[in-house]
């Protein structure tokens, strides 16, 4: 009678523990969402980023001017009602460019990540960790010649050297479809920016990924997956992806800083984003000399304010979302 | 672990090789023709073409390649296509002990900064001194060299003339001061973060209380037991920092006109100098792997656990 009584209890608590188990999965997401937005780290990173970004989307609508709008009665002006941050030498309103800049950051950053870390780096890992074999030694050899190369040097040597053959091909384009002013709004510029920062930034995902992958395969639902029939994708995107996850959402977030911090140093450079298209990087180039530091700093305040936030902003976004994803670290 | 460090160090040519080559692709299909940029926009077509035999830049790119790796080989670099005449060997390696001296200097700052903050961060954790400390490296994190460089010159060097705007008197001078702290603040921040972690790891393990139990001074304790093996991680990030100060180098080096290897760096890809490009890859590649290497190698020495553990490849 005690016996049964036991063993009957046991199945209670093993149906109990499934169901609240289901019922975890189903929620985890939410729970760390809720845990995320109890910290004030979280919130001002959140709230810069879609402040800034947000900026950067509605550029067209909010700027008091066009980026490129000169007024040469008006120039190398202090801040004042008409321009609230002042003009630049040719008289273009800082405001109006420091969130054009913002659109450029916005989108080379949110492209070469998506492809980059996310598209390029997730699945790159996911078969090396998961098909294992020659494939994984190839993928991660690759990452490590890419890794091998110093970041910096690796995307200013590609953007330098590709970028006339991408023009030319951009160029091509304009003319097989009619379509006009792609060349003008620069999309040479971003389309080598992009892939530049998106070649390197791929190692570093595909490698964690990978890692995860490796010790979840030893788990008894991938095996369970496998007998039900899954086919090798639906293992891998179904059922490895959604638990490597975690740790991935870190470190992209914490690297989203970097990224946003490249393309400005590429800009800064010169190779970026070419002019008249705006960029933090080339207004902080234009402002940084001694003398226009002494005299107007307020042309190079709005950028290196709006550059230092935003990778301030992203870090401790990371910072919170490790706290809450990463306990043990 | 001699048949690991045998492994990786046979795996070193083949990498460089395979850098050598990408970076190779690059040049070769890249813009801009050497030896009409050595010659100048007024050159004649047959002068350009005579160069070009000169050079061996009218052979197809296996030759050109093979002869640069068996060129390489032998420790010959190339001649430097901008700065006639002079050999790449002679051109870069004056600018790599700049660099270094530079490098050592900001990872002096983030070492000896980094770490004492984040022992004060662990000892102090949860309170107000941690949160704010914790915040300020973050600050620091995010404050790239492009930023600070501008504003340390306006106050330093423009303001209070207390060092030179510009320039490179040797390791012992004040010339260095700036662009080593603009070079290292950034990494203060990884190095506070990794010390608190491992601290507070520490300073919770059952060990610690033993220690402390069986009546050691609170100073064996926190020097034999606490800081010894809370600062074994930071290793590790001592080898991945000097990515990051090489990064730092292009733009430091070419705001404050240091001759070092970032700015030759920017200069020679602006100026399509191909073969001091493929040396100072080569040569900074050769130091990302080789202190990679021994970072994993003083790893296994500082604890024995990750020894047998440790295969070929760094996997587990």
């Amino acid at each position: 009678m005690a016996e049964g009584n036991l063993d009957s209890n046991v199945s209670v608590e093993a149906v109990d523990a499934r169901d609240e188990s289901m019922e975890r999965s189903k929620g985890l997401w939410t729970q760390a969402a809720r845990q995320l937005l109890r910290r004030p780290k979280a919130i001002f990173g959140i709230t810069v980023i879609l402040l800034l970004y947000g900026g950067g989307i509605l550029a067209p609508f909010l700027a008091p001017q066009g980026y490129n709008e000169q007024d040469l009665f008006a120039v190398r002006q202090g801040p004042s009602m008409d321009h609230w941050l002042g003009t630049d030498f040719v008289g273009r309103d800082v405001l109006s460019r420091t969130i054009f800049s913002l659109r450029t950051n916005l989108i080379i950053t949110a492209a070469s990540v998506a492809t980059g870390s996310l598209v390029i780096g997730v699945t790159m890992g996911l078969v090396s960790g998961y098909i294992g074999g020659k494939l994984d030694t190839l993928i991660m050899r690759v990452g490590e010649v890419f890794l091998a190369f110093p970041g910096l040097l690796l995307v200013i040597l590609l953007a330098a050297t590709v970028k006339p053959r991408v023009l030319d091909w951009v160029r091509d384009f304009e003319d097989a479809t009619g379509i006009d002013g792609l060349v003008q709004w620069g999309v040479a510029d971003y389309l080598v920016i992009f892939g530049a920062l998106a070649a390197f930034s791929w190692v570093g995902v595909a490698r964690l990924v990978r890692g995860q992958v490796i010790s979840l395969k030893a788990t008894p639902f991938i095996d369970a997956a496998v007998v039900m029939g899954a086919s090798t994708g639906r293992v891998m995107f179904h059922h490895l992806l959604p638990n490597a996850l975690p740790p991935v959402i870190v470190i992209v977030t914490m690297g989203m800083g970097a990224i946003a911090g490249a393309e400005v140093v590429l800009s800064w450079l010169g190779i970026g984003i070419q002019p008249p298209v705006p960029s933090l990087g080339s207004m902080i180039r234009e402002g940084q000399d001694v003398s226009i530091l002494r005299n107007s700093p307020h042309l190079i305040l709005p950028p290196i304010v709006v550059v230092g936030l935003l990778i301030f902003a992203w870090n401790l976004l990371g910072d919170a979302l490790n706290d809450v994803l990463n306990p043990r670290a | 672990m001699t048949t690991f460090i045998v492994r990786r160090l046979l795996w070193l040519p083949v990498l460089l090789m395979l850098v050598s080559f990408v970076t190779f692709v690059l040049g070769f299909y890249g813009p801009g023709d050497p030896a009409e940029v050595r010659l100048g926009t007024r050159a004649t077509p047959e002068a350009v073409e005579r160069l070009r035999e000169q050079l061996g830049l009218d052979r197809n790119f296996f030759a050109q390649y093979s002869s640069y790796v068996w060129d390489f080989v032998r420790g010959d670099l190339g001649d430097s296509y901008i700065f006639q005449g002079r050999s790449v060997r002679e051109l870069v390696m004056p600018k790599v002990w700049i660099s270094a001296q530079l490098g050592l200097a900001a990872m002096l700052i983030s070492v000896g900064l980094g770490i004492p903050l984040g022992l004060i961060t662990a000892y102090k954790q949860g309170t107000w001194l941690d949160t704010a400390l914790v915040s300020l490296s973050l600050v620091f994190l995010s404050t790239p060299v492009f930023i600070s460089a501008p504003f340390l010159i306006l106050f330093f060097a423009v303001n209070l003339g207390l060092f030179p705007v510009s320039g490179w008197d040797g390791f012992f001078s004040t010339s260095l001061i700036m662009p080593a702290l603009v070079m290292g603040t950034p990494g203060i921040a990884g190095m506070t973060r990794l010390t608190r972690a491992s601290a507070v790891d520490v300073l919770n393990q059952d060990y610690i209380r033993t220690a402390r139990a069986k009546g050691l001074s609170e100073v064996t304790v926190q020097a034999r037991h606490v800081l010894r093996n809370a600062l074994m991680p930071i290793v590790t990030i001592l080898g991945l920092s000097l990515a990051g100060l090489v990064e730092g180098a292009f733009i430091t080096e070419t705001i404050f006109g240091i001759p070092g290897i970032g700015r030759l760096a920017v200069d020679s890809i602006f100026s399509r100098d191909y073969p001091v490009i493929m040396a100072l890859v080569l040569i900074v590649a050769t130091v990302f792997v080789l202190a990679n290497l021994l970072v994993d190698l003083l790893y296994g020495f500082l604890d024995p656990r990750t020894r047998q553990s440790v295969d070929g490849y760094g996997r587990r």
